[in-house]
Formats: structure tokens, sequence, C-alpha cells
């Protein structure tokens, strides 16, 4: 009997998959990869150590500041704990808490006949971990994040660059590694304990989160000789909420509505 | 005239050797490679590992799977602040590539590279988190 084309054809269709199926059907029986080594039960938690608060906010009195030698130590611990390189070009600068002056941190609250300590003293400004924040609803990706205790967060594995939030950010609070930073980094300021950035991802204050999580302040506040206080602003016996019983204190751009939760006793 | 499905002699031979010549092209790298396939990889443990005996979960397990576990790590360290994992056996870990895993497994050319290198995949893990200074590249 003469084989034709089209019945050829179809042995060689049915086989092809037969031959196919096999290894799907293998993966699908060995049930989706389990079963390597223990498939004991394990428990993550959080440590017995960590802080936890409702919103966490910062209070900073501005009246124990003088000059901008009294901030130094504060964001030098900053930048020590967190591996903040040191870049020479202002364009490519990284800054998680640094000085500015009242009419660039406070723009519309200053007048012209502002009083002199005012307008002189260096105001420290950091990101302001707002109640509503702009940065997180413009990225694309949830790198950046509001996480239940109010810390609004960057998860620099899932940071693509795109810099939309920078955009966003009505304070500045953002920057980005247009560089390797490693290279700006010295050993002897190098915190092995925390990781470096990779070049083409935003970074910003994280409140410190990691040290939060251990049961230790910010690492500015340790430094601020009480000057920055830090605690729950939904507890209404915390310090901070103390602090703003009883002190007259702003917000950088209230009238955007991020409710930043950094406020300032000026 | 009925059409017929049969090669004509004079080209059988044509055909024949063009498979010939195919089939060897095709399955070059195969014969080409025989007897010389790479060493199974032999990471090397540090001291501080040795001493450990057991890491976080056992040996198959962290063979296997160990990029996911690191991936759980991740998502709840960053997005949940649950730093704490407690493994069958009971034995607390801090949930931290950089403070645990690379602490014990400092020697990242001669354990992570090890395998990563002979299964061909870029785990930019390092370009982070620490990398011993003396392996820098």
């Amino acid at each position: 009997m003469e084989t034709s084309r089209r019945h050829f054809l179809k042995i060689a269709g049915i086989s092809t998959l037969g031959i196919g199926a096999k290894p799907v059907l293998d993966v699908f029986a060995s049930g989706g990869g389990e079963g390597h080594g223990d498939a004991a039960p394990v428990r993550i938690d959080k440590g017995a150590d960590a802080m936890t608060a409702k919103h966490w906010g910062m209070v900073i009195d501005t009246r124990k500041f003088e000059s901008a030698e009294d901030l130094e130590p504060i964001v030098e611990a900053c930048d020590k704990v967190h591996n903040i390189p040191k870049l020479e070009n202002k364009n490519h600068e990284i800054k998680w808490i640094w000085e500015e002056e009242y009419k660039h941190a406070f723009p519309g609250k200053g007048h012209k006949f502002v009083d002199e300590r005012i307008e002189h003293l260096p105001f420290l400004v950091l990101c302001n971990h707002c109640e509503n924040p702009p940065c997180v609803r413009a990225c694309p990706t949830k790198a950046t994040f509001k996480r239940e205790d109010g810390i609004v967060l960057m998860d620099f594995h899932r940071c693509i660059g795109c810099r939309f939030c920078m955009a966003a950010c009505p304070y500045g609070s953002r920057s980005f590694n247009f560089r390797d930073p490693r290279p700006f980094i010295s050993e002897e300021d190098h915190n092995k304990k925390f990781p470096t950035r990779m070049k083409g991802v935003v970074e910003k204050c994280n409140f410190c989160a990691e040290r939060l999580a251990v049961g230790k302040m910010p690492a500015c506040v340790e430094a601020s000789n009480g000057a920055i206080a830090f605690g729950d602003l939904y507890d209404p016996e915390s310090e901070v909420r103390e602090l703003l019983k009883s002190n007259y204190a702003i917000q950088r751009k209230q009238g955007l509505g991020t409710d930043p939760a950094v406020y300032y006793i000026v | 005239m009925k059409m017929s499905n049969k090669i004509q002699t004079g080209d059988r031979k044509v055909i024949i050797i063009g498979l010939a010549i195919f089939m060897a092209i095709a399955t070059f790298p195969f014969w080409y490679n025989h007897g010389k396939a790479a060493p199974k990889p032999e990471p090397q443990y540090t001291e501080k590992a040795k001493a450990a005996k057991t890491c976080v979960r056992d040996k198959e397990y962290m063979k296997a799977e160990h990029m996911q576990l690191l991936d759980v790590w991740r998502d709840t360290v960053v997005r949940d602040a649950s730093r704490k994992y407690t493994n069958s056996s009971g034995a607390e870990f801090d949930m931290s590539l950089s403070n645990t895993c690379l602490d014990c497994h400092s020697n990242k050319a001669e354990f992570c590279d090890k395998c990563h290198n002979y299964a061909s995949v870029n785990p930019y893990c390092w370009d982070c988190h620490i990398d011993n200074p003396k392996e820098k590249k």
C-alpha cells in the first residue's frame, strides 16, 4: 500500500504531540517543583524588639539649633548608617537628610520681614513620610509603598529608575543614583550591615526602618541630643504628641494635602 | 498521467549526501563536546559555615530552593517588616542576606559563584549586598 502524504503527516503530527506531552505531564505530576528536602513548617514574624506604631512621625525642635554645625553630626550619622555616597557633582548628589534655608523649606510661609533667627537658621529636611504620599501613587511598579506603620519605603529590587516619584514628590526628598555609589563610599564609612544601592535606582530616607525593627530609634534622633523627637502620631501619650500639644508646629507645604509626618517647632 | 511520489533515482544521491551533511552540522555540538562535560561544581564552605553544620533549612532544600527562600525573605522584610525566621527545629534567624546568609557564606567566589557560573545564571545580589572587598572584580 502506498502511503499518501496526507496519511504520513497525520501520523507524524500525532507522534510529535505524544513525545511533547510526556515531559509536560511529568512536570505536572511532580507537583510544581515542591518536594525538595524538608517541607516542615516555618514561622515568620516580627522580632521581639521590633517597635510598632500606627503612623510614625517626627518633631524637629528648631529652637535647639543655632547654626549649621549643630546639624552636621546628625546628617553625618545618617550618611554613615545608610552608606550614602559623597558625590562631588551636585547633580549626582544623594540626600536622605540635609540642610535647607527657611524660604526654600517653607515656601510661602516666609515674608519680607521674617525674623532674623529664622531667616538664617538652617533647617533639617528629609522625607516627610506623608500620610497621603504622592510618590506612591506615581510609582508604576509599586517599588515605593506606604507600610502599615506609615513609613513610605523603597523596595530597591523593584525600582526601575523611571523617576516618576521624584517628579511627584513636592519636597525633593528623593535622589537618583546616576552613578554606581560604591566607589564613593569610603572604606571606613562603609556600614557592612546595611546594603548599598546600585546605579539606576531612586533612594530616600527610610525613617530607619531597619533600626526600628530591632528596637532602636532612628540614627538622626539619636544624634540630635533631644532636638528631634520620634514616635507614634496616633498615640496621644507619645512624645511627639506631647510636644505638638504644647508647642506651635508647622509642616512643609501643608496646602498640598500630602499631610507630612515631620513637624517643625519654630 | 499520474504524478508519482517516487523520488527520481538521480536525485536520491544528492538528497542523502545533503541529509548526511545536515545531520553532521546539527549534531556537531553534541559530539564535539562529548566527554568534556564541565565538572560538577563543588562549593567550598567557610570555617564559620562548617562550624554551624546546618543552614537555615536542610541542605537539599537550600540547594534547590534558596532563591525562592530569599524571594520570600525580601518581600516579608521590606514590605511586612517581619524579620524573624523560625525553622522547623525552632532555630531563629534574622532574615537578612547581608547579615545572615553572607555572614557565614562570605566566600562568594568559592561558594556562590561556583554553582551560578556552572548554571550560567547572573544574580545581581552583590551589587548592593556586601561582597567581600577582597573579591572585587
